[in-house]
């Protein structure tokens, strides 16, 4: 029989949490640090919305590009948080979590050899996806010392005459790093020099702890070189809800619309109602939520103060991302013990980036109480660790 | 940062004063002045515990009581109110717009203690015009806890 497989997708490496997965699975009274996903539930008067909906019978297929009353509750939101202009009609559309945006946005972007530039550590997803769309991933290293930002420097230095696309992962899962407007606009000068376009994905753009967060699309000459990837998972707690969007000047939405039509047709019917209220009485649910992620975040940076591991205080997203050099062990190799002698899963840096190496990514989308007891551990384990090497 | 500590400690008052400026990102001697402030304001006005009783031996009615009454001149409800919430049976005293004035809830040992703080104490008061008992079968949630759930995570334990 002839190999049924394709080689390009059989060259793709699976998710380097796969394997965590499996082992923590099997381990009944692990704890664990690693979800990327909020703790929280759905708001209730979202739930509701879901739930009347349903009732309703609202149960058929929406347009392609997504209800057109969410469309427009979308396009209201990022003028009234982000004052970026959006036409609902041609130039926003509804997808299956911000996962598909990513994904359509590069095929319709790629012909085949074009140069996708992916800064790590990041989401595990983007360049997979830019390997499926026939391009050629460029990988970016991230550094500790920037506080694992992008600076323009590093941009410069990746870019080929064959750079079309440059992926910008922020807030960032999994370190945690922000980009400020004055590190968007470094970059942005670079980008349109060399006349390129930008993948944003800005699903934690709710979840900054410092000033609010800047969109890339802000930036005067970007708003026309930008797809702006959102969605309801971590602003709102809507992880299962599989909600995203994108936003991007007409031509390139009508092309990813296309895609989407063929793949998927349109995203879940009563998703679209749910979020139609997250956006119209959210915000209340978000500012709760925001507020109690910094308390943890605060409690973090605190702790790893106290314990001693080098870390930069991050300003986003969910995730604390420690170094852990000083152990002489690599991330897998400090994952897999802890877990295994004190029952706690992290995620080795290394499951988003060869750079990842030598650090930890926390999340802290757990109660403090929780966090507390798993911290704890870590405290021990770090102190063990440093007892046996003297 | 007044407001946000209020939020904390209204759900968790145990909270230790350290974490609590390691959460709120200030130094602890500024909780503790503030804490200090709000209780001489009266804006803090205690730190009491929820507790489901039903969950104990220990036998507990409750009842929320409804009564209308005469405003006094000069003085409106507050008087009358006063003359109620005096009684440590009585738990809280709400004045109410609507159908009736005040809202009484009301704790005591048996349902007929209950009956008779209404017959005797009460109803007889001069400016209470009726009283509607109502007496509370099953607390679902109280002080936004919801009393018959316990919090589980159902999430996966690692996810990208």
């Amino acid at each position: 029989m002839r190999n049924p497989l394709s080689e390009r997708i059989v060259e793709i490496k699976p998710s380097g949490i796969r394997k965590f997965f499996d082992i923590v699975s099997e381990m009944k009274d692990a704890i664990s640090l690693g979800v990327g996903e909020p703790d929280f539930d759905t708001p209730w008067h979202i739930r509701d919305e879901g739930i009347y909906s349903l009732e309703k019978g609202r149960t058929f297929y929406t347009s392609n590009a997504g209800l057109k009353e969410l469309k427009i509750e979308i396009s209201n939101y990022l003028e009234r948080r982000f004052h970026l202009s959006y036409d609902y009609d041609k130039e926003v559309m509804v997808t299956v979590g911000g996962s598909e945006a990513i994904d359509i946005a590069l095929r319709a972007m790629i012909d085949p050899g074009d140069e996708v530039i992916v800064p790590q550590p990041s989401y595990v997803s983007y360049e997979p996806c830019a390997i499926l769309a026939n391009a050629v991933p460029v990988i970016i290293n991230l550094k500790a010392e920037n506080e694992f930002r992008l600076t323009a420097r590093e941009l410069e230095d990746a870019i080929t005459e064959k750079t079309k696309v440059v992926v910008l992962p922020f807030p960032n899962n999994p370190t945690g790093a922000i980009m400020e407007r004055k590190d968007l606009e470094a970059i942005a000068e670079v980008i349109i020099r060399h006349d390129l376009f930008v993948l944003s994905d800005e699903i934690y753009a709710e979840l900054t702890y410092k000033d609010r967060h800047v969109s890339i699309a802000e930036i005067p000459g970007m708003w026309e070189r930008t797809v702006l990837i959102n969605g309801f998972s971590k602003a709102y707690a809507m992880t299962g809800w599989r909600l995203g969007y994108a936003c991007a000047p007409a031509a390139i939405i009508a092309q990813m619309l296309k895609i989407h039509q063929f793949a998927i047709m349109c995203a879940p019917t009563t998703s679209q109602y749910a979020a139609v209220e997250a956006l119209k009485n959210g915000d209340g649910d978000v500012a709760m939520m925001r507020e109690q992620y910094n308390q943890r975040r605060r409690y973090l940076v605190n702790a790893f103060r106290e314990m001693g591991l080098p870390c930069f205080e991050p300003y986003g997203a969910f995730y604390i991302f420690p170094c852990i050099k000083e152990f002489g062990m690599t991330s897998d190799e400090f994952a897999t013990r802890f877990l295994e002698e004190e029952k706690v899963a992290v995620v080795p840096g290394t499951a988003f980036g060869d750079c990842g190496e030598g650090f930890l990514r926390i999340s802290y989308a757990y109660s403090l109480e929780n966090l507390k007891v798993a911290i704890g551990r870590l405290a021990d384990f770090v102190g063990k660790l440093r007892a046996e090497q003297k | 940062m007044r407001e946000e500590l209020l939020r904390v400690i209204e759900k968790n008052s145990r909270i230790d004063l350290k974490e609590l400026a390691v959460i709120l990102g200030v130094e602890e001697i500024d909780v503790v002045n503030e804490m200090a402030a709000m209780e001489e304001e009266g804006i803090i006005c205690g730190y009491h515990t929820l507790i489901d009783w039903e969950k104990t031996s220990i036998e507990k009615v409750s009842a929320l009581i409804e009564v209308r009454v005469t405003p006094q001149r000069g003085q409106g409800f507050d008087k009358i109110a006063e003359r109620i919430y005096k009684y440590p049976e009585v738990h809280a005293v709400y004045l109410i717009s609507g159908g009736y004035d005040l809202l009484i809830t009301l704790e005591g040992k048996s349902l007929k203690e209950v009956s008779s703080f209404v017959s005797d104490k009460l109803a007889p008061l001069d400016s209470v015009l009726s009283t509607a008992t109502h007496f509370i079968l099953k607390k679902y949630k109280d002080h936004g806890t919801i009393l018959a759930r316990k919090y589980e995570d159902n999430r996966e334990k690692v996810s990208p």
